[in-house]
């Protein structure tokens, strides 16, 4: 697939300050019949965006209303970038996850720790995942809940986080920044090895 | 010559491609495929015009979205009869070996390849799936990836990689009664948290590994990924080379014995380094029950859930009462006698025959309460068939569990098997997030034994007081 290329982003932001967000979370397992990438925006933290009544039986669209008291419901927040606390992405490897997030419309997702699997499947779909400290992380949480239209600055290239004047940088490796910046896919260096490869496959066979 | 740990041996003998500025690429020996996390890949390939790069190193299975009930039907729900028509499909068109519903061989991914002899020590091994973390009992490196690496990995069979850091957790000491290997991983957990080996590769060692079975070693080496971590392994020996001896598409007659004597020198070597390493006394585990909604939050049964002032930080307090109220359960309170309205006995963490072997010695003569409904469903086809030569499927009859057809069932509630909203569910699976078995289901996580003892009683229970 190609991917977007990311270079900066300045975006108002949705906090979610919460830790071990998992990805069942972030996209319940119900939703993972579709055989295509599109679309899973639709059901992103489908459990929390919307009340299931309990004792219903649970279909796929069983009777749901719509949870007012969930941050993506709150008129107030909006933006390219999710903050959330640490440990977010844990649990199952579903690249849904991250296909769901950018569905969604969200482009970075900033937090003090990330699981392993959902990082790398960020980076394969352009979504930046920006790994701060708990203390930064803690006044962006601050700032954004006191004031929605709080702005975040994210300079891939400079690999700087800035909100009013408060930086922060961010470690990320430099292939990947050169993947996230220029658009490319893990595949076509793989691609570029085939005689390697093909080498050492026959030498283990 | 560098002393290696037998992670940095497998890793290495595997790099097709150390260059600067770029993770090594990694060579994959085995590659296994379900129908949820492929159809993006495949159509990848299509787009990109390309085919699979070897397809005797990829095998196919239909698991996490399949009823358990009439499989020989065709599949009811429209979406799901899709998938699993898609997986078809592609495995069709792309060559790949597929063990479909009915096949003799179908099961849980990581349930058939052990059981077939697929996977072997000192392999790489990954699929779409985070739990091939349980293959790395055999001595390999087995770790979950996204689709995006599927696609990767049947174009070019390999992966491009940065080498994690390397923990050892060592266990040494004898299991108390009624505590098995699930009870070993949920208590490492529970100490560790479910981040505590994030970035990090694990082997697993001390004589109270070392004395598990080879099932019981899948057990824990399965939730190496609920601590965050890449993947778990145990170093093999002579109970490895015991199982896989005779396995269908395992090395056979002089074949094998010349892999055996490769194998043995997969051990880390005397002098060798972890970045992390971490001890545990066998004698400190109990049988363990979940109370939360991440698997670290752990307790041995006979223990109080914390309170609040019992933990550290805000940020904890936080995550912690809104686990406790989506549970419906009070921060100091005792789970043991907490009536439950569910038990499932099944997934790749607890659907092998010693699981069921376990549960059916259990409640052999006994019925279930009233109150519960008890599901077995087996991890394979094999599992089931011998089951039902054992005569366990008497057993749980008579006891009024319901005995079904292999697949991933309400492990992940995502096929028809769910547990509906409010309920409680003992379960033997890896994973109590919410709504993980159902939306709002709840989930207690435990033993086949303490499963087993609740389906009994009803209501959660010590297992110790029944054997
Ligand atoms: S049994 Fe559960 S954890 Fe295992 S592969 Fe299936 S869904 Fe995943």
């Amino acid at each position: 697939m190609s991917k977007d290329k990311f270079t900066l982003l300045k975006s108002t932001a949705v906090p979610l300050p919460m830790e071990n967000i998992d990805t069942d979370q972030i996209i319940p397992a119900r939703f993972l019949k579709a055989t295509t990438r599109e679309g899973f925006g639709e059901n992103l933290f489908c459990d929390w965006r919307y009340n299931i009544i309990p004792g219903s039986s649970p279909v796929e669209k069983g009777v749901k209303s719509i949870n007012k008291d969930f941050v993506l419901n709150d008129p107030a927040y909006s933006g390219k970038i999710l903050v959330a606390e640490k440990n977010f992405g844990c649990g199952s490897s579903r690249e849904h996850a991250a296909w769901a997030i950018y569905d969604f419309g969200f482009r970075v997702v900033i937090s003090s720790f990330f699981a392993d699997i959902f990082k790398n499947n960020a980076l394969n779909n352009g979504l930046l995942p920006v790994v701060v400290s708990d203390s930064y992380l803690k006044k962006l949480l601050d700032a954004i809940q006191q004031n929605p239209k709080t702005e975040i600055e994210v300079d891939l290239n400079k690999q700087v986080v800035n909100m009013n004047g408060q930086e922060e940088s961010f470690e990320i490796n430099l292939y990947k920044k050169t993947c996230m910046i220029n658009g490319y896919d893990d595949i076509d260096y793989l691609l570029s090895l085939n005689k390697e490869i093909r080498e050492f496959d026959l030498a283990h066979a | 010559m560098k002393h290696k740990t037998i992670f940095e041996k497998i890793w290495d003998a595997h790099v097709v491609k150390r260059a600067d500025g770029y993770p090594d690429a990694l060579f994959i020996d085995r590659h296994f495929i379900h129908e949820v996390t492929s159809p993006q890949a495949f159509d990848g390939l299509k787009n990109k015009g390309i085919g699979v790069f070897n397809t005797s190193r990829t095998t196919a299975t239909a698991d996490h979205n399949v009823p358990t009930k009439d499989q020989h039907l065709p599949i009811k729900e429209a979406l799901s009869r899709h998938q699993v028509e898609t997986l078809r499909k592609n495995c069709k068109d792309f060559g790949v070996e597929l063990y479909d519903l009915g096949h003799p061989y179908q099961g849980i991914v990581h349930i058939i390849g052990p059981e077939l002899g697929l996977t072997l020590p000192g392999m790489t091994i990954v699929c779409g799936d985070s739990h091939t973390s349980t293959h790395g009992a055999f001595g390999n490196i087995a770790f979950g990836i996204g689709t995006s690496e599927v696609e990767q990995v049947l174009a070019t069979q390999c992966i491009l990689q940065y080498k994690p850091k390397t923990m050892k957790i060592e266990i040494n000491g004898v299991l108390g009664k009624g505590v098995v290997s699930k009870d070993i991983i949920l208590y490492i957990i529970s100490k560790i948290s479910a981040s505590g080996a994030t970035g990090f590769f694990v082997e697993y060692a001390g004589d109270a590994i070392r004395n598990l079975s080879m099932e019981a070693r899948m057990t824990v080496c399965n939730m190496s990924i609920e601590m965050g971590a890449r993947g778990g392994l145990i170093a093999p020996d002579q109970t490895t080379f015991n199982y896989i001896k005779g396995k269908k598409f395992a090395p056979q007659g002089d074949a094998f014995e010349k892999k055996v004597i490769e194998w043995q020198k997969l051990r880390t070597d005397d002098g060798a380094t972890y970045d992390r390493v971490l001890n545990f006394d066998a004698a400190d585990i109990a049988p363990m029950i979940t109370y939360g909604t991440n698997p670290g939050m752990g307790m041995r049964v006979t223990d109080r859930i914390p309170t609040l002032e019992e933990l550290k930080n805000l940020n904890e307090q936080h995550s912690f009462s809104k686990s406790l109220a989506y549970m419906g359960l009070e921060p100091g309170s005792q789970l043991l006698g907490k009536s439950v309205d569910y038990v499932f006995i099944g997934s790749c963490t607890n659907a092998r025959i010693e699981d069921l072997r376990l549960v059916a010695a259990m409640v052999k003569g006994k019925k279930k309460a009233i109150n519960v409904e008890v599901w077995v469903i087996p991890g394979s086809k094999q599992v089931e068939e011998q089951a039902r030569k054992e005569g366990l499927d008497k057993i749980f009859e008579a006891a009024g569990f319901e005995l079904r057809s292999p697949g991933c069932s309400a492990c992940l509630g995502m096929n028809e098997d769910k547990v509906p909203a409010g309920k409680y569910c003992i379960s033997t699976s890896n994973r109590n997030f919410e709504g993980r078995q159902g939306p709002k289901s709840r989930t207690f996580l435990a033993s086949p034994l303490s499963a087993a003892a609740a389906a009994i009683t009803g209501k959660v229970s010590d297992v110790r007081e029944f054997v």
